[in-house]
């Protein structure tokens, strides 16, 4: 298992044009395996979220290459790069950003009714299932504006892990928590490392939280710094 | 996903619903009120006409006799002052005629009828009038006769002997009431006394001024003329539309003059032809308003649900996904506001078919006439749909086109 790339990303650099030409990123290369729990730091500005936006499929104007399971993604089409996010990425905001229209349950099955391939019961249990994971399912029935800041985020990576995702990217998931919050979140992601194996890439200021992963990426002015 | 944008977002959901109920509503109401009218109006004369009438023209032959001479004939003639040959008013050889015609599949029915032009004798004064000799039972079941027979029973024509039914205008004027007998004489100067059995009111008043009826056998009674004598074909048929054709074909076959119902009520069909087109105009434009109710609820929603539609896209939704949502949301709001409007319209065709509408002139209405022809109840809901559609498209082009990158990094 452990050894298969899960994520390349090879020469990536992007431009932004406005106000004026500034290269954001600077020939950004490295490899994800698959298992692996990995965290990006850097200054605020250095590019972080602008690669994390690139590696996750939703913003397709940057020049190189990125592979998802060794499948070569750039250039590909709309909604052939909207089927590999339902069913290969988890993406975890730093703002939650539920869907106050539903209920929890229904915010995380959301990603399985895309997919649709399994009935609607069997979803319903698994997004139960991943509910429990994170100690959450006694709110399964409440609307998604009903609950607090932390079990938001809680929701939003049981949300994210619907489909069995090959990796998880988060964006300053711990952000916008307090300490407490951002505590239990971080438990969280070390138990899906060490559990469920569960590839991650995760953003974060947070040096404690770095420290415990297995691997830190650093970023500076748009290029990889360390490895 | 639309159903919970949809009840989100309800009650700008309900009132877009609400509008297209209303203009659903006033577009079938309105047809169907507007062609109630017209049918009305053109059921008064053209229910009562002829689809086709047969009948012989006085004209000059169109050959005169210096062309007939063998001397003559190379010349080039010229004849003045040249009068109508005293041909005959009847129609030759009818009976074949109407029996050709009753064979044909195209025909419902043929009705016989004189017109004979006579002088009602008012004590010292003559007053003019037209009596129509006519086939009682064939004039009434092929042009509604007996409808408009206001006074007394239209069966007593063929029952009793030397009867007639009288205009209501003349009536009046001749102060005759019913069971009185009045004298007539013939344009050829025959009198005869005929009894007054009921009165006749079409609701045209030039008509009932001059217009009585009488059995066709008293007609040829007092003009002395045989049984054959018969000046007028009346020919209703399946389709009225074919009537110019036929009565080219039959007017050919037979060498007699024919008219048909579509040249001698041309200006008639343009006024229910303008009518018509108003409402439609009014009820569409209605639609139109009530899409453009939706366009904006439906743009309105996408600017909430930015973010939602973000986290959608971000999650696996193509664009086509969303757009489908949104899409489903105006065809949903078209769907039921179409529904409802369609039945509320058809509760409101019922509400003006009870409001009384009497007038003398229309003896044969007695409330107000609605059209239920369920051709206004396909184009509305057809228009619904489309028009909420389209209301949908740019709203929806403009959700599926959304960034999510735009919007999670304006956080
Ligand atoms: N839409 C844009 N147009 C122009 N420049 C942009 C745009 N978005 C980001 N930038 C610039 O790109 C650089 C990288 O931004 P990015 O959001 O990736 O930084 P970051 O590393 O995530 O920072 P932070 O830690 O504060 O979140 C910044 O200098 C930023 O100003
Ligand atoms: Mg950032």
């Amino acid at each position: 298992m452990k050894g298969k790339p899960v994520l390349e990303a090879q020469n990536i650099n992007k431009y932004f044009y406005s106000p004026e030409k500034t290269r954001v990123l600077k020939d950004v290369s490295f490899q994800v395996t698959r298992g692996e729990f990995v965290s990006v730091m850097g200054k605020s500005g250095c590019g972080k979220s602008t690669l994390l936006y690139i590696l996750s499929t939703m913003d397709t104007d940057y020049h190189g290459k990125l592979l998802i399971d060794e499948e070569l993604v750039s250039g590909k089409n709309a909604n052939r790069l909207s089927q590999i996010r339902n069913e290969k990425i988890g993406f975890v905001f730093q703002f939650h950003y539920l869907l106050n229209e539903f209920s929890v349950l229904e915010n995380v099955m959301i990603p399985g009714l895309k997919l649709d391939k399994k009935s609607k019961q069997e979803l319903e249990h698994i997004a139960m299932e991943k509910l429990r994971i994170f100690d959450m399912q006694d709110h399964a029935l409440k609307k998604a504006n009903q609950l607090s800041g932390g079990q938001k985020q809680r929701v939003a990576i049981a949300r994210s892990l619907m489909n069995d995702p090959l990796i998880i990217m988060g964006d300053e998931p711990t952000g916008n928590l307090d300490k407490k919050n951002s505590d239990i979140v971080f438990k969280i992601f070390k138990e899906l490392a060490q559990e469920f194996h569960q590839t991650m890439l995760i953003v974060t200021h947070d040096p404690e939280f770095a420290a415990g992963t297995d691997r830190i990426i650093e970023m500076e002015d748009g290029r990889v710094l360390r490895d | 996903m639309a159903k919970a944008l949809m009840l989100a977002r309800l009650k700008q959901t309900v009132v877009a619903a609400i509008g297209v109920v209303f203009s659903i509503t006033m577009f079938v109401t309105l047809l169907g009120f507007m062609n109630g009218l017209n049918q009305l109006l053109d059921n008064l004369v053209l229910n009562r006409t002829p689809h086709i009438r047969f009948y012989n023209e006085l004209k000059p032959s169109p050959t005169q006799p210096v062309e007939l001479s063998d001397k003559y004939r190379s010349f080039h003639n010229v004849v003045r002052s040249i009068k109508p040959a005293a041909s005959r008013m009847s129609i030759y050889n009818n009976e074949a005629i109407i029996k050709t015609l009753l064979d044909d599949p195209r025909i419902v029915g043929v009705a016989p009828k004189i017109a004979a032009q006579v002088f009602f004798n008012v004590g010292a004064i003559d007053v003019n009038g037209v009596i129509n000799g006519i086939d009682v039972e064939e004039e009434s079941r092929l042009f509604a006769f007996d409808d408009y027979v206001t006074e007394g029973d239209f069966v007593d024509l063929k029952n009793t002997a030397n009867a007639i039914i009288l205009g209501k205008g003349a009536a009046d004027r001749m102060l005759a009431s019913i069971g009185d007998v009045v004298q007539v004489t013939t344009a050829q100067g025959n009198s005869i006394q005929l009894k007054v059995v009921g009165y006749y009111q079409s609701g045209l008043g030039e008509l009932d001024n001059v217009q009585s009826y009488a059995s066709i056998s008293t007609v040829q009674k007092m003009l002395g003329e045989p049984p054959s004598f018969v000046t007028d074909i009346q020919v209703k048929l399946n389709d009225f539309d074919l009537a110019p054709g036929m009565a080219k074909e039959y007017s050919a076959i037979f060498g007699i003059d024919a008219d048909d119902i579509q040249t001698v009520n041309a200006q008639f069909e343009a006024g229910s032809g303008i009518r018509s087109m108003i409402s439609y105009a009014v009820g569409i434009t209605l639609l139109i308003v009530s899409g453009f109710g939706i366009y904006n609820i439906l743009n309105m929603m996408i600017y909430e649900k930015m973010d939602t539609i973000a986290i959608l896209k971000a999650i696996g939704f193509s664009g086509r996904d969303v757009n489908l949502i949104f899409i489903t949301i105006a065809i949903t709001i078209g769907f039921f506001g179409g529904v409802l409007g369609l039945f509320f319209g058809f509760i409101a065709g019922l509400g003006i078919e009870q409001i009384p509408f009497e007038l003398d002139a229309l003896p044969t209405i007695k409330t107000l006439p609605v059209d239920f022809n369920p051709k206004y109840y396909v184009i509305a809901g057809v228009f619904s749909l489309v028009t909420t559609y389209f209301a949908g498209y740019f709203p929806a082009r403009k959700a599926s086109s959304i960034d999510p990158v735009d919007i999670i990094r304006g956080k």
